[in-house]
């Protein structure tokens, strides 16, 4: 592995190698240890789309192990917006950086970017592509709490046409032989493309337009935004919003150790009641993004973790 | 080429002959071949005759024109079983396939209009790759979106 595109990039013992790195990276990230393992290298964060979670997210994995971090600044000033090419944007992160990071509007962006420079490239998110570091950190969390990635129910609910966190965590999900249902307005189901290939590889696949009907048997419930802008008119929307909003009481006849999971930010679709149930996971999800971000960058920069932490 | 796909229409005396053209698609094997537009290029068209292995088939002359392998593979996304005769005075001169490689490279743009290869101003090559050959699947190499077969060839470079 050289760059991460999408999480085909990686074999099954990469991901849990992955994963057991970044246990160790916990104590570092929560600041209890300084490890400068990365010093003197140095990240370049493109950033062609507003995101301020994933963005952070990776200079604090950089800057914990004592790495350093260029931004792209503000899209709307820099030379992207006079019509520079992305191809020649990343010759420039060539020189300056030891290893990208891309989330661009487009889709098959990161693809380009990775053909076009020598350095590796990691993908955050390209158009309605894939969004591979949030699948580790989701793979991070879910064994974390079920001690495995096998065997387990896992329901994927809300935009699953337009979430491309969701398009890349299925297809992982899968390979670990869990069972998926896609719960989604149809309007907004999963691409015919990732659900050709999962079932082609026998994966246990169940499509339905009803919320949480079989909420018992589920282990894990990842919900993802729906967004106003993906419907024709609002009355359209507030139908669908409506409907796939988790409440606390849905949560009844669930399991006991089933967890809630969404990449955030959320809208409507978690009511706040949700957050003091022990099922809620979602805010620490979002900080083993750090971990998980911080055992990818030792990965791809290949730095060996074990020999420098010792 | 077939006898019978040969008597239907005279013989050439240099050009290319491509038979085996799936039954319909010769309009659209013009098409790619950016021929249909041509005013001064003599073509003919045999369109439905039977055939062994395709059960119908079309079948185009090209004249005075040999058309190179780089253009004929072009043709592997419509017709990937044609057989093609390069015809120099009366006599085949030379017979090719064409042939569907792994990926295809410059040859038709991803149709996905939010696609990174959709800026024309980007420079790396365009490629479609080859997931499978029958039925014909073809995903962008970098968005991964399948391609409609059909609508590859309003997207020809
Ligand atoms: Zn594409």
């Amino acid at each position: 592995m050289t760059s991460l595109i999408t999480m085909d990039d990686l074999t099954n013992e990469e991901i849990i190698s992955i994963l057991d790195i970044a246990e160790q990276m916990l104590p570092i990230a929560r600041g209890e240890a300084y490890t400068p393992i990365l010093s003197g290298k140095v990240l370049a964060n493109l950033f062609f789309e507003p995101s301020t979670r994933t963005r952070m997210s990776f200079e604090a994995a950089m800057k914990r192990l004592g790495g350093s971090v260029l931004n792209l600044g503000d899209v709307s000033t820099s030379s992207v917006v006079k019509g520079e090419t992305l191809f020649d944007t990343m010759q420039m992160m060539d020189g300056y950086a030891d290893i990208a990071v891309i989330r661009h509007p487009r889709q098959g962006a990161a693809k380009y970017s990775s053909d076009a420079v020598e350095i590796p490239v990691i993908n955050a998110g390209d158009g309605a592509g894939h969004h591979p570091t949030q699948t580790l950190l989701d793979l991070f969390t879910i064994r974390k709490c079920h001690g495995t990635l096998e065997g387990l129910q896992v329901a994927l609910v809300g935009d699953l046409r337009y979430g491309r966190t969701v398009h890349s965590l299925s297809g992982a999900l899968a390979r670990f032989g869990s069972s998926l249902t896609f719960i989604s307005p149809s309007s907004l189901s999963m691409p015919r493309e990732i659900v050709q290939d999962l079932r082609n590889s026998g994966v246990d696949i169940v499509e339905t337009e009803d919320f949480l009907g079989s909420i018992e048997s589920l282990d894990v419930i990842y919900m993802t935004r729906i967004q106003k802008e993906r419907f024709p008119d609002e009355e359209e929307y507030r139908k669908v919003a409506g409907v796939f909003c988790l409440t606390a009481k849905d949560l009844v006849n669930a399991k006991k150790n089933m967890i809630i999971m969404h990449p955030l930010p959320r809208v409507n679709e978690i009511a706040p009641d949700v957050d003091s149930t022990p099922h809620a996971k979602y805010f620490e999800q979002a900080f083993y993004g750090v971990v998980a971000r911080m055992a990818l960058l030792c990965r791809l920069l290949e730095v060996d973790v074990q020999e420098a932490i010792e | 080429m077939s006898e019978q796909g040969m008597r239907r229409v005279t013989a050439i005396q240099n050009g290319t002959v491509i038979d085996h053209i799936p039954a319909g698609s010769s309009l659209s094997v013009l098409g790619m071949l950016g021929l249909l537009d041509s005013r001064r290029t003599p073509i003919s068209l045999v369109m439905n005759v039977p055939s062994k292995k395709l059960g119908r088939k079309d079948v185009i002359k090209v004249e005075d024109r040999e058309l190179t392998q780089e253009e004929l593979d072009r043709l592997a996304i419509i017709a990937s079983n044609a057989s093609v005769a390069i015809i120099r005075d009366f006599r085949v001169a030379e017979k090719r396939t064409v042939e569907l490689g792994s990926e295809l490279v410059n040859i038709a743009r991803c149709s996905f209009s939010n696609c990174i290869t959709a800026n024309p101003m980007e420079p790396l090559p365009h490629r479609l790759v080859v997931r499978s050959a029958e039925p014909m699947e073809l995903r962008c190499a970098y968005c991964g979106r399948i391609q409609e077969i059909g609508a590859l060839i309003n997207h020809l470079i």
